[in-house]
C-alpha cells in the first residue's frame, strides 16, 4: 500500500524549487529514498528527529569521511535503518565538467540513495544515505573515477576557497591553486584524525570574503595588497556622468575618510596610508577602482561557532604574507600552529579557545611570531 | 575562461542572475546564476549537466551559497540558458542587493541533534521571499541562514538574518546507559555552564544536571547519547539579526538574538516566515543605500530596531554568557 505524506506534500507547492519533489523523484526508483520520505513525514508529524545518536563507520585506511546514521524506527523504515553520509572532496571553487558529475551520479545510483547535497557547508559533495556494506565498494568506485573522501572528526576538514582568479578581478591570491595544493599536502591530516578537535582552512581572494573564511575557519587566509588602490579617473568620471552620487555613496561611506572628490578637477583622490582595504569603493565602481599590485594575504586565526566558549571570528595573526607556490611559508606556519595546539589542546578544544585559555602571548612565542599592533582592536585596559 | 585565468579586468550585473566579466584581453564570459534546494537527487544533477553540455561546453560550477552557475563566452547562449533553467523549475537570480540562497543544514533529514528541520523551513521561507531572489531592490545584500541546533553549522552566527533551532527543556538522563556508553569526564567538560556533575551516589556511574544552570544547549547529548533533550513541544527556533562577514565599510559582525523562541509548526512554520518577512520589509523601507542589516541597526540603535519591527524585548535578550558586560550600554546616549 502506498503511504500518504500529506504534511511534506505541502512543500511541493510554491515557486522555490522543492526538495520534497527531489526526494520523490528518487523514491520512484530507490527504496531508501522512499523510506526517507516516510521518515521526514513522521518527523513533521511528531516534531522531533528520527535519527539515532551517532554511528561509527568508515572505509579501510581512513579515520573519517563518513558520517554514520541509523533510523530509530527501522521496523517502519527498513531501507534507511542505516543511512550513512559520504563526504566527497570537491574541486576548488566547485568547478565541474559534466563528465565528472555524471560519473559521480552513476556511482551513487549504484551504491546509495541517489540523494545528495551540492554542497555541505564546509564544501564537500554530500552523498546522503547508504548502507554499511556499500561504503567500501562505493569508496572504491569513487577513487576509480578520481575522487577521494573529505574530512570528518578531529582532523583537518576539507579546505575551501572562493572562485578566485578563475572569474574574479579582485582575487589577490590564487585561491584555487592554493586550496588544491594544501589539500594534497595535508592528505594525511585530512583522512586520519589525530588532533584535539576539528581544524578548518578557508581561503578568500579579497576582503569581501565570499567563503566566509573569517567566520567559518580556524585558519583564515584572505587576499589583500600593500600598495595603493589603482584608480582610473576616466572611468570614475563615467560613473559620475551616468548619475552616481560619488560624495554620498562612495566618499562618505569610506570607513577611514581616505577618499576625496575634487569637483573642480573631477578627480577621486586617495590617501593611500589611510585606506584599510575594506573593498567598498572597489565593489561599487568595478570599472574604475582595483586592488593594488603588491598582493598577498592576511592570515587570521581562531574562527568558530558558539560551542563551547562562545562564537569567535578569526583575528589577525600575520598582517601580510606573500603567497606563492609552493606555499612553503604558509605551510610552515600552519604546521607550527597545529603542533602547539596538538600538544596543549584539551579534548574538543578549538585552536581559538586554546589561545584564549593560554594567552596570545604564549601562542605567539610558541610559533615564533612577534606581536604587532595590527593584531588588536585596542590595547588592554586592565593593568 | 581558462585562457583569462587571473586576467579579469571588471564585471557588471546585466540583470538579476546574469553577470558579465571582461578580461584584460577583451574576452568576456557571461554567468547565469540559478537557485537550488541544495538537497537534490542525482537526476537533478543530470538535468544541470544536460544544460551545461548544450550551452557551456560541459562545464558548470556551484557557489558558496549552493547556487548553480552556468558560464558561457557566448552572449547568444544567455537567454536559452535562462529559459531551460526555468523549464526545470529553477529561479534565475541571487545577484546584487537581494536575498540569495539560504545557507542551511541537515535538520530532520539526517541529523540526530536537530531541534528543528532545515530543508522544510528554508523552502517555506524562500517561497515567501522568492521575489527578493529574482530582483535587486534591497538597500544592501541580505544573507539569510539556518542551523538546526546551536552547533551552528554554516553561517548563522554571521548572517544578516539567521534562524537557529533551540531546545527549552533539560536533558533526560538514562542513568544505566550513561555508565555503559558515555565517557563521564568528557560529558562533564562538555557543559559550558558547569551544570553537569558526577552523580552524588558513588555507586551510580552517571551524572546529574543542575537544572538552574542548564540552558539546554545540547552539547552534553552530542558527547553522551544517554542524555537526549529533543522535545516535540519544547523545541523551536530563535532568530538572530545583524551579522556579516565582509569587510566592506564596517568590519565583520556577529548576528544578535532578536527573537528568543518561536514554536516548530511544520510544514510551513508560519510564525517564523511571518517575522522574517516583516523584518525584511522594515529594513527595505528604512535602511540607507548599501547599508547591511547590521550597519542599519548600528546607525538607528537597537531600541529603534525593536520599536520599528514591533518585536517585544525581554530579559532573554540581555546577554549572561561569556563576555556579557561588553554588550551592556555604558553611555547615556540612547533614544526614547
Amino acid at each position: 500500500m502506498e503511504e500518504k505524506t500529506p504534511l511534506i506534500d505541502e512543500l511541493e507547492k510554491g515557486p522555490w524549487p522543492s526538495y520534497v519533489k527531489e526526494i520523490k523523484r528518487m523514491a520512484k526508483k530507490n527504496a531508501a529514498a522512499k523510506d526517507l520520505l516516510g521518515v521526514q513525514e513522521l518527523s513533521f508529524k511528531e516534531k522531533v528527529t528520527h535519527w539515532k545518536h551517532g554511528g561509527i563507520v568508515g572505509v579501510t585506511g581512513y579515520g573519517g569521511g563518513v558520517i554514520g546514521r541509523y533510523c530509530d524506527s527501522p521496523e517502519k523504515f527498513p531501507n534507511v535503518s542505516s543511512f550513512h553520509t559520504l563526504r566527497v572532496n570537491h574541486p576548488g571553487g566547485w568547478f565541474y565538467t559534466t563528465k565528472a558529475l555524471r560519473k559521480i551520479c552513476d556511482v551513487w545510483e549504484k551504491f546509495g540513495s541517489g540523494m545528495t547535497n551540492f554542497h555541505g557547508s564546509t564544501g564537500d559533495i554530500i552523498l546522503l544515505g547508504t548502507t554499511t556494506e556499500n561504503l567500501q565498494p562505493c569508496f572504491n568506485a569513487l577513487t576509480e573515477i578520481g575522487y577521494d573522501l573529505g574530512g570528518s572528526g578531529s582532523c583537518l576538514r576539507t579546505p575551501t576557497a572562493c572562485v578566485g582568479p578563475a572569474r574574479c578581478e579582485w582575487s589577490c591570491i590564487d585561491t584555487l591553486d592554493m586550496v588544491h595544493n594544501l589539500t594534497m599536502e595535508f592528505q594525511d591530516e585530512i583522512h586520519r584524525p589525530r588532533w584535539p578537535y576539528k581544524s578548518k582552512i578557508k581561503i578568500s581572494g579579497c576582503p569581501n570574503d565570499c567563503v566566509a573564511a573569517i567566520a567559518r575557519a580556524d585558519i583564515t587566509i584572505i587576499g589583500t595588497w600593500r600598495d595603493s588602490l589603482k584608480i582610473d579617473q576616466k572611468a570614475v568620471r563615467e560613473y559620475v556622468k551616468s548619475g552616481m552620487d560619488i560624495r554620498t555613496d562612495i566618499v562618505a561611506r569610506c570607513p577611514t575618510n581616505a577618499l576625496e572628490w575634487d569637483e573642480k578637477a573631477q578627480e577621486l583622490r586617495l590617501i593611500p596610508q589611510d585606506c584599510v582595504r575594506c573593498m567598498h569603493c572597489i565593489n561599487k565602481m568595478t570599472k574604475a577602482i582595483r586592488p593594488g599590485n603588491d598582493k598577498g594575504a592576511t592570515i587570521l586565526i581562531g574562527g568558530k561557532a558558539p560551542i563551547l566558549k562562545g562564537a569567535m571570528l578569526s583575528s589577525v595573526l600575520i598582517p601580510f604574507m606573500k603567497i606563492e607556490p609552493p606555499y612553503t611559508e604558509i605551510k610552515d606556519l600552519i604546521r607550527k600552529i597545529w603542533d602547539w595546539w596538538d600538544e596543549n589542546g584539551r579534548t574538543r578544544e578549538r585552536v581559538g579557545e586554546l589561545i584564549e585559555r593560554l594567552g596570545m602571548r604564549n601562542f605567539l612565542k610558541a610559533i615564533g611570531l612577534k606581536p604587532t599592533p595590527q593584531m588588536i582592536k585596542a590595547p588592554r585596559t586592565n593593568p | 575562461m581558462e585562457k583569462n585565468y587571473g586576467q579579469w579586468k571588471y564585471h557588471e550585473i546585466l540583470k538579476p542572475g546574469v553577470l558579465r566579466h571582461v578580461s584584460e584581453t577583451g574576452d568576456e564570459v557571461f554567468t547565469v546564476r540559478a537557485g537550488s534546494p541544495r538537497l537534490v537527487s542525482i537526476d537533478f544533477i543530470r538535468d544541470l549537466c544536460d544544460i551545461a553540455d548544450k550551452y557551456c561546453d560541459g562545464h558548470l560550477r556551484f557557489t558558496s551559497r549552493y547556487n548553480i552557475e552556468f558560464i558561457t563566452p557566448n552572449k547568444k547562449n544567455v537567454n536559452p540558458i535562462i529559459e531551460e533553467t526555468r523549464k526545470i523549475g529553477l529561479p534565475v537570480g541571487g545577484t546584487g542587493n537581494g536575498i540569495s540562497n539560504i545557507v542551511h543544514t541537515q535538520g530532520w533529514i539526517h541529523c540526530h541533534s536537530a531541534a528543528t528541520d532545515a530543508s522544510g523551513i528554508v523552502k517555506a521561507l524562500m517561497d515567501e521571499l522568492h521575489n527578493y531572489f529574482t530582483t535587486m531592490k534591497l538597500p544592501g545584500k541580505l544573507r539569510v541562514s539556518l542551523a538546526c541546533c546551536i552547533n551552528m553549522c554554516g553561517a548563522v552566527h554571521c548572517s544578516d538574518l539567521a534562524i537557529v533551532g533551540v531546545h527549552t527543556k533539560v536533558p533526560k538522563i538514562d542513568h544505566e546507559k550513561v555508565g555503559a556508553i558515555c565517557e563521564i569526564p568528557t560529558t562533564i567538560s562538555s557543559c559550558p555552564t558547569g551544570a553537569v556533575r558526577r552523580h552524588p551516589d558513588k555507586e551510580v556511574k552517571s551524572v546529574v544536571i543542575r537544572e538552574d544552570l542548564c540552558m539546554y544547549c545540547g552539547n552534553c547529548f552530542t558527547v553522551c547519547p544517554a542524555m537526549p533533550l529533543a522535545d516535540a513541544e519544547g523545541d523551536g527556533v530563535a532568530i538572530y539579526a545583524g551579522g556579516k562577514v565582509s569587510n566592506a565599510r564596517k568590519p565583520p559582525m556577529f548576528s544578535r538574538l532578536i527573537v528568543p523562541y518561536l514554536p516548530n509548526h511544520p510544514p510551513r512554520w508560519p510564525e517564523v516566515v511571518g517575522i522574517i518577512k516583516k523584518i525584511v520589509e522594515v529594513y527595505a523601507k528604512k535602511a540607507r543605500k548599501y547599508e547591511r542589516m547590521g550597519e542599519w541597526i548600528e546607525r538607528i540603535g537597537w531600541e529603534q530596531f525593536f520599536q520599528l519591527t514591533e518585536i517585544p524585548f525581554t530579559e532573554q535578550h540581555i546577554d549572561d554568557y561569556t563576555h556579557a558586560r561588553e554588550t551592556f550600554r555604558t553611555t547615556t546616549q540612547f533614544k526614547w
